[in-house]
């Protein structure tokens, strides 16, 4: 039988397993949205397309699964840009599909056409633009494969009108794609791998720096393996947040801009570095030439251009990375307990747990006053024990969130590190609710970053999703008044609200529950009562303004140089 | 340092713009692009001159070795290779230089291709170092203008036999 490209696409998604997609419709899409109903697909419908390109990333980040997400032509599909890139920086898997004008029209600057797949090359792993409608089964096939191999990453399929309209017989194309320009590699080379454990032997000071890469592999038992069994600490980029359970004894925090003194210190005095799935970006190395200057590199990536682009290295490692931690392990276990972990490392990790011992992350408990954000987070953490999936905005609130939720799980914290994109979190919590309907999710949110895309409680309440917002409300733009503060001598160009939503009553208005939290005291309670209601929340906790995120180390200079208050 | 790229792709809309693309955002330098059909029908061979130190170089092949539609990236710059670029070069020729012009012509056998009372349109024909040392020559005449192709280059096939 033959079937509208309109059909042909939807049948392709139901293949490739898709059970939700965030969109937003209209008019080359709305064949697509005509057949709809006639599918097993959930659809979201959201109020701005930003929000479906970051709903469908947090669906994947939550999941691992390829999140989908469906706009019209034009400004449909230019507003997802944002998204497209947020999820690109942070190598999320995801399938864009966005309408075009019919293709006689392309070129003609028709209503509602712009160059899409042009504007989005630079922030996509592929996208293409279907010309004809036999092509489109096989591109949708090779869409979703190339979104979640690999280094995983966003994929776009702008579909003109006319060929959703056109009719076809569906072969959905079998097994993998065979794309001979393509073919990831995922297995290690032993004698790399050999190198590197012989490294690990001689070393007195190793550090395992493990990031993004782990979670996306589901590698967080073999990093916990290997470095239970050689006794090696382990510090984490924003990214890899929750491979390592937040409170295990080897686990010395996030390193970086905002990481821990015993990451930052261990970093800079560490004489051999292990970096599994993370990418050296510039928020952790700091100043280039002084990141483990006195080390020894492994780096194991699967995207080759990731090594050596930041840092040299030393044992460069092209796999991926739970293959090449697999391979460690057999290689240790040749072995055969040769060697006494415990005591070659005993006095680097005295020196680590004198480092964490002396300098944990603080702040002014005993302050009087205004509600402290890190007790904000603090009281999160203690009410879900750790089993919560935290979304968050960007800013201070992101960064309280990284320090002081002590995440237990691999995809338990979605949060956008590479762009920071401001409103990505409570979008992203929509997508994560969706993939885990029974689970709690909570946006750490701030006041400045919730309002880019509040617009979204609607959505949530119509789709009864009960998604929790805690915003951390202090008034301002808090991490660019932190460097105004520090490093532009306080001139708050721009940065204080002189005017402020009552988010309570703005709850109320989109039919959410609205709190407000004044006091220290109020916290717990407030929070214990909304996390324990059946729907949407919004708790607008009054926060000290002013507060700063410390450690921080200035942009450019060495981790050993961080500013401790 | 001067490098040339020989860079296999597929042969699909919006490759070349994938390439170039690449180039100016993450500014890496071209000097010059190169891009035709092969043999092999829905493949594009595209040689790229570029200028960089080794990591740069490195992080170029890498970068270009990710594009979806890129099938095979060689580095021709250490590994035994041709290279020919030509150029039309319209230099000023007065009747008392046209035989000293005529005779750097001959030494480099390029061609005359056009001459009018006081220019002379001069294709020449070879390596980067090679039109280098013509441009120098000719430099003191007066170089009126310049049409060039950009280098186009191929592994030797010595080099294919050995491996
Ligand atoms: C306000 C703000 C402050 C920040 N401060 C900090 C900070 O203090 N500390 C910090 O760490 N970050 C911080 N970040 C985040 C930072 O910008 C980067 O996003 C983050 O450090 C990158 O993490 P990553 O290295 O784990 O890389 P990711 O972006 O997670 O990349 C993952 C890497 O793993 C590789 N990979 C993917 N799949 C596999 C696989 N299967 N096998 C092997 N490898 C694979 C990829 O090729 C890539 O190289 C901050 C961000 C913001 C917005
Ligand atoms: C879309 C976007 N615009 C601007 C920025 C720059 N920026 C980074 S953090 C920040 C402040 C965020 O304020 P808020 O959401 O209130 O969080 P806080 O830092 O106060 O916790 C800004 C403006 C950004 N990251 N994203």
């Amino acid at each position: 039988m033959e079937i509208s490209g309109a059909r042909v696409l939807l049948e392709c998604l139901i293949k490739e397993g898709v059970d939700v997609v965030f969109g937003f419709p209209g008019g080359a899409v709305i064949d697509i949205y005509d057949a709809l109903p006639d599918y097993p697909i959930k659809h979201i419908l959201v109020r701005h397309e930003q929000a479906a390109a970051h709903a469908a990333d947090g669906y994947a980040r939550a999941s691992g699964r390829v999140g989908v997400c469906l706009v019209t032509s034009g400004p449909g599909a230019t507003n997802t840009v944002t998204g497209i890139a947020t999820a690109y920086c942070d190598s999320i898997p995801m399938v864009v599909f966005t309408g075009q004008v019919p293709s006689p029209l392309i070129g003609n600057d028709a209503f509602q056409e712009v160059d899409i797949v042009g504007i989005t090359r630079p922030c996509t792993k592929h996208n293409y633009l279907v010309k004809d409608i036999k092509d489109l089964p096989r591109i949708i096939k090779e869409a979703f494969y190339l979104a979640r191999t690999g280094r995983p990453g966003p994929v776009l399929v702008d579909v003109p009108k006319d060929v959703l309209q056109q009719k076809m017989r569906l072969k959905y194309p079998e097994g993998e794609p065979q794309m001979r320009s393509y073919n990831p590699n995922y297995k290690p080379n032993l004698n790399q791998l050999r190198k590197a454990m012989t490294l690990l032997a001689k070393a007195k000071r190793p550090l395992m720096y493990i990031g993004g890469g782990v979670i996306m592999a589901d590698a967080h038992e073999q990093v916990m393996r290997l470095a239970r069994a050689c006794r090696v600490p382990v510090t984490a980029t924003l990214m890899g947040l929750g491979a390592m359970p937040g409170d295990d004894p080897l686990f010395l925090g996030m390193l970086g801009m905002h990481g821990t003194y015993a990451a930052n210190m261990a970093v800079y005095n560490c004489d051999l570095l292990l970096a599994v799935g993370a990418r050296f970006d510039d928020r952790v190395t700091g100043k280039p030439g002084t990141f483990a200057a006195k080390a020894k590199i492994v780096h194991v990536d699967i995207d080759p251009t990731s090594i050596r682009k930041n840092v040299q290295v030393h044992v460069p490692v092209v796999s991926d990375c739970r293959l090449a931690l697999e391979g460690m392990l057999g290689i240790l276990a040749d072995w055969d307990g040769q060697t006494d972990w415990e005591a070659k490392h005993a006095e680097w990790l005295a020196q680590t747990s004198e480092w964490a011992a002396s300098h944990p992350l603080s702040y002014d408990r005993a302050a009087s006053g205004p509600v402290k954000p890190q007790y904000v987070v603090e009281t999160i953490y203690e009410l879900t024990r750790g089993d919560a999936i935290i979304t968050t905005e960007v800013g201070q609130n992101q960064m309280w969130a990284a320090q002081f939720y002590k995440f237990q799980r691999p995809r338990t914290l979605l949060t956008s590190g590479g762009l920071g994109t401001m409103g990505y979190g409570f979008p992203a919590a929509i997508g994560a609710q969706m993939a885990f309907p029974d689970r709690l999710v909570v946006d750490i949110a701030g006041d400045g970053s919730i309002q880019m895309n509040i617009q979204e409680l609607v959505t949530v309440v119509w789709n009864r999703l009960p998604v929790k917002i805690v915003i951390l409300n202090n008034g301002c733009l808090g991490m660019v008044r932190q460097w105004q503060e520090l490093f532009y001598k306080g001139n708050y160009s721009s940065t204080c609200f002189e005017a402020q939503p009552d988010f309570v009553k703005l709850a109320a208005s989109y039919g959410a529950k609205g709190f407000l939290v004044e006091t220290t005291e109020q916290v717990a309670p407030v929070l214990r009562e909304a996390f324990a209601l059946d729907g949407p929340v919004v708790v607008d906790v009054r926060v000290t303004p002013g507060e700063n995120v410390y450690p921080m180390v200035p942009s450019g200079a060495s981790l050993s140089e961080m500013l401790l208050v | 340092m001067r490098h040339v790229l020989s860079v296999l792709m597929e042969n699909e809309p919006g490759v070349l713009s994938r390439i170039s693309g690449l180039f100016s955002g993450r500014g890496f330098n071209i000097e010059s692009i190169n891009a035709a059909p092969t043999l092999e029908k829905g493949v594009t061979s595209m040689t790229i001159t570029t200028i960089g130190d080794e990591l740069i170089l490195e992080q170029i092949v890498k970068q270009l070795r990710k594009l979806v539609s890129v099938i095979k990236v060689v580095d021709l710059t250490d590994i035994p290779a041709v290279e020919r670029e030509m150029v039309l070069i319209k230099v000023a020729a007065s009747d008392s230089r046209r035989a000293e012009i005529m005779r750097i012509v001959d030494i480099f056998r390029c061609k005359v291709v056009d001459v009018s009372i006081d220019e002379m349109v001069i294709e020449a024909i070879g390596d980067y170092g090679k039109i280098q040392a013509i441009f120098n020559l000719l430099q003191r005449y007066g170089i009126k203008e310049v049409a060039r192709t950009g280098t186009v280059a191929m592994k030797r096939s010595m080099q294919t036999m050995e491996e």
